[in-house]
């Protein structure tokens, strides 16, 4: 439809995000995405188990060079995603909108919210070594510390209902510890997710760090679960009836697991609640210790 | 007693028909034997009495299982048996589970972290004046070197209580901006390779963090853990803290699977930690995994190689071998290969193997029959996919499960004596040229517990370091352990870590202040 100055407007196509490139799945399948009203808003790409398999590779390509910069440097480039979301602000209040159903005050608060948390995370990169490393006085003469490091691929559920301050919250900690994204974006209010790809894309984000897939969970979550070169598995977005499955198949190769707390709900989480939602435990649950030793003498 | 430095072989050449060695050559060749004897020097058993029978450990007390079952443990070093113990049920599960969970409530949940601490402190302290005869328990009911038990698993055992001892009345203090809570109920299963020692890393922290315990031994080692039952007794640990029910694997995954259990931690193989991680999914437990390993000691040019070479053999004989985070993989740079293994080769012939209750013994007994048999079968297994087999030519006593140390050249990555976990004293070596190709060695590997790194120069240890996917990377030593130091796996050698802080996070749940 024309709009008021009798102008077609240019619709937007909204494609999957692995290695930096927006691809559309190559299962040629897509679902009709509504608005809260049951509005039709677009169509989403239905990502396939081998666009996972794709995200994944891509993900472990860019695994190393990202957990190799310096962490000066990884939160120069979150907070950079901060200042491009910020610019596009506006898009990202329509699309809230849209999406979540919320009027305009209420997606402006979602979205300031997203932005802040993204400079919250930039501002861990570099700090959260010194509050989980240590330095070990073993009872022998040996210098001795522990260092945290990231886990590698983090494939990420992402909130089923907060489509962008909740993925947002989510994914700036797996990122801040240095690890890298494969992330199943909301299934029902999938369109932000795509829109914050194109954030993530113009903000010296490698490409392949965050890798982001619409589609069905059910068909999704288990090829996630199960894939052996998946390092952790972030389910806050399962759903109940798939998580002992996933997690069943998260054993296979001993995947670290990061479970939504018990008695929290994703449909009730208030992700507005920086108290609640800025967590440092979020960035360690996907790190690891390492432990070194060495004699001290001449 | 048996041992390699006295072995009469027909292969070595240098060494007469009586055993005598010409003093010219020893210590020079491949293989070759100290021309010396060693006295006997058995450590006495007076010190602990051993009963004939031990029940569960369950509320305070001890008792049968509930059907009356029972089973043997044996001496691997002699195959006699010990002593019978209870074997605990579904139901004896049941039981502990309760009664730690009534200790947990009413106890000791509410008790002041500083009267907790108190009672850690007390454990400790008996441990330390019954260690002696903790020591020779456990090396009768293991099979591993008396001077092992003595100087290695009993101290670290006690030093583990004594470390979270401190830890109970300062949780505030660790965990910044947040209010460190007991998990609840800890169900706890361990090996059989550092019966006590895996123990104590388990309930220390346990119960520093306000949780009480159901804990598993093995079924070929339960014996220490059944004396340590004594000690919270004697510690007058209220009632139901601490329970601890000997029995078979399904026992374990019963205690793991019981519904009423809120954090489940196991070493062990991975294996077993797949299926314990399949028993947990879909719960709201906590789980720790400290699995199996396939460690390699990375050797370059530049290391000083004496000091590698002892690095090596206690890097892979230490405890038979029998270790998770062993190394059992040799990476040795290209151009000094020669060298260190012709070194390595004299070292081996030197180590004795035999009575572990003999205090020169180095290594002792397989643990059981099932392991050596094992072992035997990946030996073989690496003989016949094409690698070179050394193995000292020692006497080995005609009873009881050993095996000798063994060293394998010419091995390929492809080898399963490169890739899986042997458990055993049977090192595979394999070269490298260049700092790339020994960390993507290093790394070629499912498991990602343990690393060393031999060089005398700084900034490639620490280049290494960084490099290696493990979770311990011990830089010119291998296999040092301590409290306060965290321990734990990458990829699938679990996740988690005992020791230090980080092991007193697995065992609370933080909340906001």
């Amino acid at each position: 439809m024309a709009d008021a100055a009798g102008r077609l407007p240019v619709l937007r196509t909204y494609k999957l995000y692995v290695g930096g490139a927006f691809p559309r799945t190559e299962s040629g399948r897509t679902y009709l995405v509504s608005g809260a009203a049951g509005e039709p808003l677009a169509n989403a790409c239905r990502a396939s188990r081998k666009d996972l398999r794709d995200a994944v590779r891509a993900a472990r390509a860019a695994a190393p060079g990202w957990a190799g910069r310096t962490a000066m440097n990884r939160g120069q480039i979150l907070y950079r995603v901060a200042e491009v979301l910020e610019g596009r602000a506006d898009q990202f209040v329509a699309e809230v909108m849209a999406a979540e159903g919320v009027r305009v005050g209420e997606a402006r608060a979602i979205v300031g919210r997203a932005v802040d948390r993204w400079v919250w995370y930039a501002g861990w990169t570099d700090k959260i070594s010194q509050v989980l490393g240590a330095a070990n006085p073993v009872a022998a003469p040996y210098f001795n510390f522990t260092i945290p490091e990231p886990t590698g691929v983090v494939g990420a559920v992402a909130p089923e209902r907060s489509s962008l301050l909740g993925l947002v919250s989510r994914l700036a900690p797996v990122l801040a510890g240095g690890n890298v994204a494969v992330v199943l974006a909301s299934e029902s209010r999938p369109l932000p997710s795509i829109t914050l790809a194109e954030v993530l894309a113009t903000s010296d984000v490698p490409g392949g760090v965050v890798n982001i897939l619409t589609g069905q969970r059910r068909e999704l979550v288990p090829v996630l679960a199960s894939h052996e070169d998946v390092d952790a598995l972030d389910g806050w977005g399962i759903p109940d009836g798939l998580r002992t499955a996933a997690e069943t198949a998260a054993a296979d190769s001993v995947k670290r697991v990061a479970r939504r707390p018990a008695g929290v709900g994703d449909a009730e989480f208030d992700w507005l609640d920086d108290r609640a939602a800025e967590r440092p435990e979020w960035i360690a649950s996907f790190l690891e210790a390492k432990t070194v030793w060495h004699p001290i003498g001449v | 007693m048996a041992g390699c430095h006295n072995a009469r072989v027909s292969n070595d050449t240098s060494v007469t028909p009586s055993g005598a060695r010409q003093p010219a050559s020893w210590g020079l060749g491949d293989g070759q034997a100290i021309p010396w004897e060693y006295a006997a020097a058995p450590e006495s058993r007076d010190v602990v009495s051993i009963r004939e029978h031990y029940g569960l450990f369950i509320d305070g007390r001890e008792r049968e299982a509930a059907d009356g079952g029972a089973f043997a443990t044996v001496d691997p070093s002699t195959e006699q048996q010990l002593a019978t113990v209870s074997k605990a049920t579904p139901a004896d599960v049941d039981r502990a589970v309760a009664a730690a969970r009534r200790a947990q409530r009413r106890v000791w949940g509410p008790m002041p972290g500083r009267e907790r601490a108190k009672y850690i402190f007390r454990i400790a302290r008996i441990l330390q004046e019954r260690a002696r005869e903790f020591a020779v328990l456990e090396t009768l009911d293991s099979g591993k070197p008396i001077k092992e038990s003595r100087d290695v698993d009993i101290p670290l055992a006690a030093a583990h209580f004594w470390y979270y001892a401190g830890w109970a009345d300062k949780l505030d203090y660790a965990f910044p901006g947040r209010v460190a809570r007991p998990l609840g109920v800890a169900a706890q299963v361990i090996p059989w390779n550092f019966p006590l020692l895996m123990l104590s890393w388990k309930i220390a922290p346990a119960l520093a963090g306000g949780n009480t315990v159901v804990l598993k031994p093995a079924s070929t080692t339960p014996l220490s853990a059944l004396l340590f039952a004594e000690i919270c007794q004697q510690a007058d640990l209220p009632p139901g803290v601490v329970n601890i029910v000997p029995g078979p694997g399904d026992i374990g995954m019963a205690l793991v699977s019981h519904p009423d259990v809120n954090k489940v931690a196991f070493t062990g193989s991975t294996e077993i930690g797949k299926k314990i991680q399949r028993a947990v999914a879909g719960t709201d437990k906590a789980l720790t995994l400290e699995l199996g390993g396939k460690a390699a000691n990375i050797v370059f040019e530049d290391a000083a190689l004496d000091q590698a070479v002892e690095g090596i053999v206690n890097g892979i004989y230490f405890n038979q071998g029998e270790v998770c985070c062993a190394g059992s993989r040799l990476l040795v740079q290209e151009s000094v290969a020669d060298e260190l293994v012709g070194r390595l080769k004299d070292r081996l012939a030197t180590l004795r193997v035999g009575d572990p209750m003999d205090k020169n013994t180095d290594v002792g007994a397989i643990n059981n029959k099932a392991q050596l048999e094992k072992i035997t079968e990946l030996v073989a297994s690496g003989v016949a996919e094409g690698a070179e087999l050394y193995q000292p030519a020692c006497r080995l006593p005609e009873h009881g499960w050993y095996f000798r140390p063994t060293l394998f050249t010419n091995v390929a990555q492809s080898h399963r004596i490169a890739k899986e976990e042997i458990f055993g004293p049977v090192l595979s070596v394999l070269t490298f040229r260049t700092p790339e190709e020994a960390v993507e060695k290093t790394n070629n590997t499912e498991y990602g517990l343990s690393a060393g790194i031999w060089t005398e120069k700084a900034s490639k240890v620490f280049a290494m370091t960084a490099a290696l996917k493990a979770g311990v990377v011990w830089a010119n030593t291998f296999n040092r352990f301590d409290p306060v130091s965290p321990f734990g796996g990458y990829k699938q050698s679990g996740f988690g870590r005992e020791g230090g802080m980080h092991g007193l996070h697995a065992y609370v749940r933080l909340e906001d202040r």
